[in-house]
């Protein structure tokens, strides 16, 4: 990744609302071709941003540079290469998917000759070439939001912002939601943006996330970076499960030496220790008759990442 | 150059689309139907009634009196076009912005390459095309229909005089299209935009003349004592209240243009009236006395689409 360029960049954007600070100081920067994830609770300012990049929002302060484009200054210029994918996304009911996704193309200048090729395979490419033809009013949920995704790549944009793309959707649709927008990256080398705050779904497809809390972003990289930012802090945390579940069990966990805490809740105990005991554990279980029935080091996953976060900064 | 012909273009995708819209709408039939059937009607029943005049009174501009007389029960063509010309324009507009962003598609169009005011100017082109085909079509083929009924073929004033009539028409129904469009802006709910718009056209076509009224005899008090003078001033204030009205506007402009007979709008006195030959005003002269009128519909036309253009462009994208 490292080399490549920078298409989006923010200097110290800033939206405020009266007295209500949406976004604050925000300094954020995505590399081409990368699918980053914009993480936050409800109300963090995910939104706002999103709608400040593509020049639909003023920012109160700072400046958006997409592709060396001041979205606010030249929002045409940005939207030209950017699509736009909102949460809860609506079509036009009584027109057919085909022709909202016309009406899209003609938007963008596009010939209606070359247009008709482009639904024809981008309708196949997120299944819904049976139903192009009916009516957007008859579309379920998950058919709206992969006609979204159609319409978002029919302009063949360089970058693909997307909103809660998968809110709404059942579990079944949104794993072919997921493998469609890790696609847009690595086949099309196309940027992707995409705000969520549900974790482990950005965990499956992003290369960098950015966890937004109240108009901040306090911590951005790769997953396994913030990871080990966290456990730096706060030591490691192991799950433990042993057969028998006996007293004894719990005194030779507590002995073990480096445990700095112990609990234990309905046959689950959890360690932690500043550094990585597993192996000791799993020696002093053993040599004392114990089978180790689970173990795992708890973190390396988002939830934790997200949870410890929001800690520090006394949202949850 | 290349920036201008890309807005371009982007807005007369838009006024297509929206266009097209407007005539696959049920809401536009039920409003043509409710036009064109009131309006042959009171064409039908006029035209009957003009026959019987033009062997009484001579046939001098008989082809206008087919909008303007009132053949027996029925209200005349052009006060049906008042009363429901601002139904028409409200009926095109009311959910035009709030509608897309109820949808959720307003974000969308925006996040397309086009100019945030191509959203707003081709939504007000398409209405206003709407209603200039509707009009002019209607106006045209019940022209004709009178022919029929009639057999009096119209001067080339009195054809002149009908188109200036049309013009009118559309220039009122464009501000009830700006009025619509602009509570569309203002009002989240597309039921509270149309319900905005239905209460102050009923203010502006019933209410105002009460208040008026009210208003004119409480600051001027007309007593059974009162002078010339008393009178005049109540008078006065009466009919400037009234004219804030556009449908007071309209129906003055109407009734002067479809007229020659109407020499004066305000109120006269017998002196002034003294010595004049009854007769009728060239076409030119007509549309002098209603100039301020129809000034005055585009200026409140424009008022109201600056207002919401401005408000627009200012106005947060997200719900």
């Amino acid at each position: 990744m490292e080399g490549k360029k920078k298409i989006i960049r923010t200097e110290n954007l800033s939206k405020r609302y009266g007295n209500h600070t949406a976004v604050d100081g925000l300094n954020l920067e995505i590399t081409e071709g990368e699918v980053y994830g914009l993480l936050g609770p409800n109300g963090a300012g995910k939104t706002t941003t999103i709608l400040m990049l593509l020049g639909l929002t003023e920012p109160t302060d700072g400046t958006v540079w997409v592709n060396d484009f001041n979205s606010t200054r030249d929002p045409i210029a940005v939207k030209r290469i950017v699509s736009y994918l909102p949460d809860n996304v609506g079509f036009y009911e009584d027109m057919t998917g085909r022709e909202n996704l016309m009406y899209t193309a003609r938007l963008n200048s596009i010939e209606d000759a070359e247009a008709d090729k482009k639904i024809k395979s981008l309708a196949v490419r997120v299944g819904l070439a049976e139903y192009i033809d009916n009516k957007v009013a008859t579309y379920s949920k998950g058919m709206r939001q992969r006609l979204g995704i159609a319409d978002v790549l029919i302009k063949d944009p360089r970058i693909v912002i997307m909103d809660e793309p998968t809110f709404g959707i059942d579990p079944k649709g949104i794993g072919e939601l997921l493998e469609l927008i890790r696609e847009l990256s690595e086949k099309d080398g196309r940027t992707v943006l995409v705000s969520s705050h549900h974790l482990h779904q950005m965990e499956k497809i992003c290369d960098r996330v950015g966890i937004f809390v109240n108009g901040k972003l306090i911590a951005s990289g790769p997953i396994d970076t913030l990871w080990k930012q966290v456990s730096h802090e706060q030591g490691h945390i192991v799950e433990l499960r042993a057969e028998p579940d006996t007293r004894e069990l719990g005194e030779l966990i507590r002995n073990t030496g480096e445990a700095e805490e112990v609990l234990y809740d309905r046959g689950m105990y959890t360690v932690i220790s500043k550094t990585d005991i597993r192996q000791k554990l799993v020696r002093s279980l053993s040599d004392n008759g114990f089978s180790l029935m689970h173990l795992r080091i708890r973190g390396g996953d988002l939830d934790d990442i997200y949870r410890r976060y929001f800690a520090r900064e006394g949202v949850v | 150059m290349d920036k201008f012909m890309n807005k371009d273009a982007g807005l007369y995708v838009l006024f297509r689309k929206e266009l097209a819209d407007h005539f696959r709408s049920k809401r536009f039939t039920i409003v043509l139907m409710l036009i064109a059937v009131t309006c042959l009607a009171s064409i039908y029943s006029a035209g009957m009634g003009i026959r019987e005049a033009v062997s009484k009174e001579g046939n001098e501009f008989v082809f206008l009196k087919l909008f303007t007389s009132s053949g027996g029960s029925l209200p005349s063509f052009a006060a049906f076009i008042s009363f429901l010309g601002p139904l028409v324009g409200l009926a095109l507009g009311f959910d035009s912005i709030n509608g897309e962003r109820n949808r959720g598609t307003l974000s969308r169009l925006l996040s397309q390459p086009i100019h945030r005011d191509t959203v707003i100017n081709g939504k007000f082109l398409a209405g206003l095309a709407v209603l200039s085909i509707m009009i002019i079509t209607l106006g045209l083929s019940i022209g004709g229909f009178g022919i029929i009924l009639t057999g009096i073929p119209p001067t080339l004033e009195e054809l002149g005089r009908m188109l200036i009539f049309i013009f009118i028409t559309i220039v009122y129904m464009a501000l009830w299209l700006a009025v619509s469009q602009l509570f569309s802006l203002l009002f989240k709910q597309t039921a509270t935009s149309a319900l905005a718009g239905i209460a102050i056209w009923l203010f502006f076509v019933v209410f105002i003349n009460l208040f008026a009224g009210l208003i004119a005899d409480g600051i001027f008090p007309v007593t059974d004592q009162a002078g010339a003078v008393e009178i005049l001033r109540n008078q006065r204030l009466r009919q400037g209240i009234n004219r804030l009205s556009p449908t007071l506007l309209y129906d003055e402009a109407v009734v002067t243009i479809l007229n020659p007979g109407v020499r004066t709008l305000g109120l006269v006195l017998l002196d002034q009236i003294e010595g004049a030959i009854p007769g009728v005003l060239p076409l030119g002269q007509s549309i002098l006395l209603i100039w301020p009128h129809i000034v005055g519909m585009i200026a409140a036309t424009a008022l109201c689409f600056a207002i919401g253009y401005v408000y627009f462009m200012k106005q947060e994208v997200r719900a």
